[in-house]
């Protein structure tokens, strides 16, 4: 089977510094995979790369068996590659609702409309209502992105992810500054997702690596340490002197 | 589906108010009526003053043309003249070379090449943003110019095309003394320009346009094609620039080199920026202050008149960030604010 995400042999350097050095990785359809590594070793970079955001040197990037590497990030996108930010990326002056709006209207090609009223079509307030009810922010709708605490901003941020209707979708530390009361929200509405989506999730919080991922990818200094099940990366003893042996970079913001 | 089935009837009372919201938004609401309303009052109460009436008419649709790329994309131009002057020149020379002069065929006229123009330009363009984006559309109005300058045997260079002369409207209106068929003409032609761009700023293209504006790497990532977008509306926005230069000429009966002055590109940010961006009805309020505000302090000090000017644009930046219809918006929330029992 032609798996949803493949990455060969990706590399790209800052200057001098390679930051991602001929990372190989597979997400079979429906993988639940983890990125997990120390601060700095490139897994955000990994995603850019990934997502068109940042151009590799080598290395190409197949995506349904289609080599992406020379697409746009929006051309990946509408092609069904979804990601969110570690550090929220909203349109903070909009309301919530117009947030989600945009977001199946750009998806569906409604944006191509330069003449029916934005509000003439129902179905996408609908379903971007939808998406809001998922993630319990009808009541924000109206609010502007910006009124809204951090916490409750990174959910409008997955809420984006979700509106995207994704096959691969990459989260880049989705539950990051969010109250413990409200993350739950964040890891129900993921595992409530489609089976047959991919899901690649870079997190810090190794409860929530372990309860939602079948597959772990290591990642050090830019390069693929190993990678393995969730119990052979707890019991390996390489792993847990680089990365789980080191509290100090547990519930690190950075990555 | 489920979902809706087990929606509390709170929780359905909140979807039903946030759907309402935009599903009204786009409609007509009385206020919007005012600046019309003004427009027509003025013909009757200022009908001696209309040549001047009609100059401040085409800042507005200048403006409005700005306030497209600027207010609602967030593309900063210093070189949006480029497009007024190309409009502009259309006219004035068609009339000037070939004895075109018919005057409706000609703002189309200039509407179709501006608009190419822009096209052209934006495609290239609007791969760079910031700095880079100003110094570029800066250059690009200060190459027309010169490229003016270096063959004026056709343009007329600084010393213009003077004297021209215009086929009355619909071969009937000729145009008087007073400049009253020329002001009915620009207002008429403001309307249907000012009902396209609302049509373009409420909907789902436009509402695209706000959120390059907001958040460009956010369009990026939901797949928006942010360039096609962006050069799709620079088309537009200079097209009207183009229809607005258009209508310069022929009001004028004049046209020098002088429109693609980097004082008028400046100008006309001042005054969308003075009266609002991003409101639609910023750019009437701000070119009407601006142009009434100038031609008072050049009649009371002709030397020292932008010292007037300057102070405005001092204040308005300081006390009035969001322009003066965001003041007025910020008072209308006060007041409401108040009233609230």
């Amino acid at each position: 089977m032609t798996p949803a995400l493949e990455v060969q042999r990706l590399h790209r350097t800052f200057g001098a510094l390679p930051v991602t050095r001929d990372v190989d990785l597979v997400l079979e359809k429906g993988a639940r995979r983890a990125l997990i590594g120390p601060n700095g070793a490139g897994k955000t970079t990994l995603i850019n790369l990934i997502t068109g955001a940042l151009k590799p040197q080598s290395g190409r990037v197949l995506l349904d068996g289609e080599d992406i590497t020379a697409t746009s990030q929006a051309e990946r996108a509408r092609r069904g590659l979804a990601r969110t930010f570690q550090i929220n990326q909203l349109f903070r002056g909009l309301t919530v609702l117009e947030n989600l709006c945009m977001t199946v209207g750009e998806r569906d090609g409604h944006c191509n409309n330069l003449w029916r009223a934005a509000g003439a079509k129902r179905a996408v307030i609908d379903e971007a209502l939808d998406y809001l009810d998922t993630l319990n922010l009808t009541g924000d709708a109206l609010r502007p992105v910006r009124e809204l605490p951090y916490g409750r901003q990174r959910l409008v941020e997955i809420a984006i992810a979700l509106a995207q209707k994704p096959r691969v979708l990459l989260l880049d530390e989705p539950a990051a500054g969010v109250p413990s009361s409200e993350s739950h929200l964040i890891l129900d509405a993921v595992a409530a997702l489609d089976r047959d989506i991919a899901i690649l999730i870079i997190e810090h919080d190794m409860d929530v690596v372990f309860r939602f991922a079948k597959e772990i990818t290591v990642l050090v200094q830019g390069a693929v340490f190993t990678q393995g099940t969730p119990e052979e990366i707890m019991n390996n003893e390489h792993v847990r002197a680089v990365y789980l042996g080191e509290d100090s970079h547990r519930g690190g913001r950075r990555g | 589906m489920a979902a809706s089935e087990t929606r509390t009837a709170a929780g359905q009372a909140a979807r039903d108010r946030a759907a309402e919201f935009l599903v009204r938004r786009h409609r007509f609401r009385w206020p919007e009526a005012l600046p019309w309303l003004i427009a027509i009052a003025a013909f009757f109460v200022f009908s001696d003053r209309m040549t001047f009436g009609s100059q401040v008419l085409i800042g507005v649709m200048f403006a409005l043309s700005l306030d497209l790329i600027l207010g609602y994309a967030g593309i900063v131009t210093l070189g949006h003249a480029a497009f007024f002057g190309i409009g502009a020149y259309v006219v004035g020379l068609s009339a000037a070379r070939f004895g075109w002069s018919e005057p409706i065929s000609g703002v189309v006229a200039a509407a179709v090449v501006a608009g190419l123009a822009g096209f052209a330009s934006g495609w290239f363009l609007l791969l760079y943003r910031g700095l880079t984006l100003l110094m570029l559309t800066l250059a690009t109005a200060i190459m027309l110019q010169e490229a003016g300058n270096l063959r004026s045997d056709i343009s007329g260079g600084y010393d213009g095309l003077p004297g021209l002369t215009f086929q009355p409207l619909f071969g009937v209106f000729d145009y008087d003394l007073y400049g009253h068929t020329y002001y009915l003409y620009v207002l008429a032609v403001l309307a249907v320009i000012f009902y396209f761009v609302r049509r373009i700023v409420y909907s789902p293209f436009g509402q695209a346009l706000t959120g390059i504006r907001e958040n460009v790497q956010r369009m990026h990532a939901i797949g928006s094609p942010v360039h096609r977008r962006l050069v799709t509306v620079y088309t537009i926005a200079a097209a009207i620039a183009g229809i607005a230069g258009a209508l310069f000429t022929q009001t004028n009966a004049y046209v020098t080199l002088t429109v693609f002055d980097f004082d008028n590109s400046a100008k006309v940010m001042v005054m969308l920026i003075l009266g609002g961006t991003g409101r639609l009805y910023g750019a009437f309020v701000g070119a009407t202050v601006y142009m009434v505000l100038e031609d008072y302090f050049s009649k009371l000090s002709p030397t020292f008149w932008q010292f007037g000017i300057g102070l405005l644009l001092v204040l308005a930046v300081l006390f009035a960030r969001r322009g003066l219809l965001g003041l007025l918006e910020q008072a209308d929330a006060g007041w409401r604010r108040r009233s609230k029992p």
